[in-house]
């Protein structure tokens, strides 16, 4: 049995490692919060182009630019995986990894070339243990306070010469959906060539007008939508992350509650115990005389 | 004939303004046209210039730097790559914006040099509009 001292040094541990985990909660929920309002406000924007390019894009047909109908080619493919700067939010990293670790086995074996561009430290790390012949790239943002538009646009223009220099043929971006604080969903998604899904209502099916010619508008926005589905995937990571973090705080200090109130009778009983050993050692003393 | 429309202005980042308008000027890539409710379906690009609404409560006018617009019988949605209200937009704002046109004229030929030479121009008119 461990001594008295060594188990009050374990409580005062487990105690201010609660303190921290607590404090890492807080801080993750308002950060979450911050993020969540981030991600509303984007939507609207996100949609809205959508709509437009889904428009757009069915009224262009099959000869349109390369980034929308692709080189047609399906040889090389681009994995883009955005993870978290950060440890300590559960499975948010590995959880991405796994997806984007799944997609890229099955393309090697199908024979494809497979090229894998990283945004964020944590899944570099893990990415580099069984896949480190075919990383291309990193972002970082590990200097980033908020994520910006401009942050989406240095990630996709960088996209965007690496397709223009003909690296690869396919890109998808691998990030995690925010559906709540308990749940967060990693995602696949192709970006190019670009596929946009025809809104359900009626705009899609107006004749537009377009200013300059259609291809001008195109050529203009493509790019554009790629910055757009980054900023958003981006967006969803970072609220994902928190929430990830929030909840795996969460847990991690109500455990170390429980550890502490274990720890505490076992502190109590040993105590009690050595109090009763006393006692027994003096009243048989006593009787002996 | 309805005499307002719906109209949305939203960037990458957030919405600035959305609500019954019954006529917006939009700085068109290829000239400035006036979307009014009923106009003809129409998407457009946009050059750095100044949008202006009239709204109900006024004409509100915002500093855009590029993006496109798309306008139906409804109502129009301005999508724009940065936009402010023209209250907030300041020099400074747009000296850097310049200055990166700039950097980016001098770097291209051709084709793109007049795109990124009118850019620039379109970049200066707005300062000077300020």
């Amino acid at each position: 049995m461990p001594n008295l001292k060594d188990l009050k040094n374990r409580i005062n541990s487990v105690t201010s490692t609660r303190k921290i985990t607590q404090a890492m909660q807080m801080v993750a929920a308002a950060k979450l919060r911050r993020a969540e309002e981030a991600a509303e406000a984007a939507r609207p924007y996100a949609e809205r182009f959508n709509a437009v390019m889904a428009g757009l894009a069915a009224s262009v047909g099959d000869d349109g630019p390369k980034l929308l109908s692709g080189t047609g080619a399906d040889q090389t493919h681009l994995l883009v995986v955005m993870t978290a700067e950060r440890g300590l939010c559960g499975g948010f990293n590995s959880s991405i990894v796994k997806l984007a670790k799944a997609r890229a086995a099955k393309l090697a074996e199908a024979g494809k070339t497979v090229k894998i561009l990283t945004v964020g430290k944590k899944g570099r790390e893990q990415l580099r243990r069984d896949w480190d012949d075919n990383l291309i790239g990193h972002v970082d943002f590990s200097e980033v306070k908020r994520i910006g538009y401009a942050n989406a646009q240095e990630v996709a223009s960088d996209l965007l010469a690496r397709f223009d220099g003909e690296e690869f043929d396919v890109a998808t971006i691998y990030y995690s959906e925010f559906e709540s604080v308990i749940s967060q969903v990693p995602q696949e998604l192709q970006i190019i060539p670009a596929k946009f899904e025809a809104s359900e209502d009626d705009t899609a099916a107006t004749v537009f007008d377009y200013e300059p010619s259609e291809e001008e508008i195109l050529q203009e926005l493509l790019p554009r939508g790629v910055a757009t589905q980054v900023f958003t995937a981006l967006l969803e990571n970072a609220a994902s992350e928190q929430g990830a973090r929030m909840s795996a705080m969460d847990n991690a200090t109500r455990n170390a509650g429980d550890m502490i109130d274990k720890l505490t009778i076992e502190y109590n009983r040993s105590r009690q115990a050595a109090i009763t050993n006393e006692l027994i050692e003096i009243i048989s003393g006593a009787e002996a005389l | 004939m309805a005499d307002t429309m719906q109209f949305d202005l939203v960037s990458p980042e957030r919405k600035l303004a959305s609500g019954q308008a019954s006529a917006v000027r939009i700085p068109g890539a290829d000239g400035d046209l006036t979307a009014m409710p009923d106009h003809a379906p129409v998407v457009t690009t946009l050059r750095p210039g100044i949008l202006s609404v009239d709204m109900d409560s006024g004409t509100e006018e915002f500093a855009v730097t590029g993006g496109f617009a798309q306008i139906t019988a409804e109502g129009a949605t301005v999508l724009a790559d940065e936009a402010l209200p023209l209250a907030e937009a300041t020099a400074e704002f747009l000296a850097e914006r310049i200055a990166t046109a700039e950097a980016a004229r001098d770097g291209a030929e051709g084709a793109l040099l007049d795109e990124a030479a009118k850019r620039t121009a379109d970049l200066e008119a707005l300062r000077d509009a300020l």
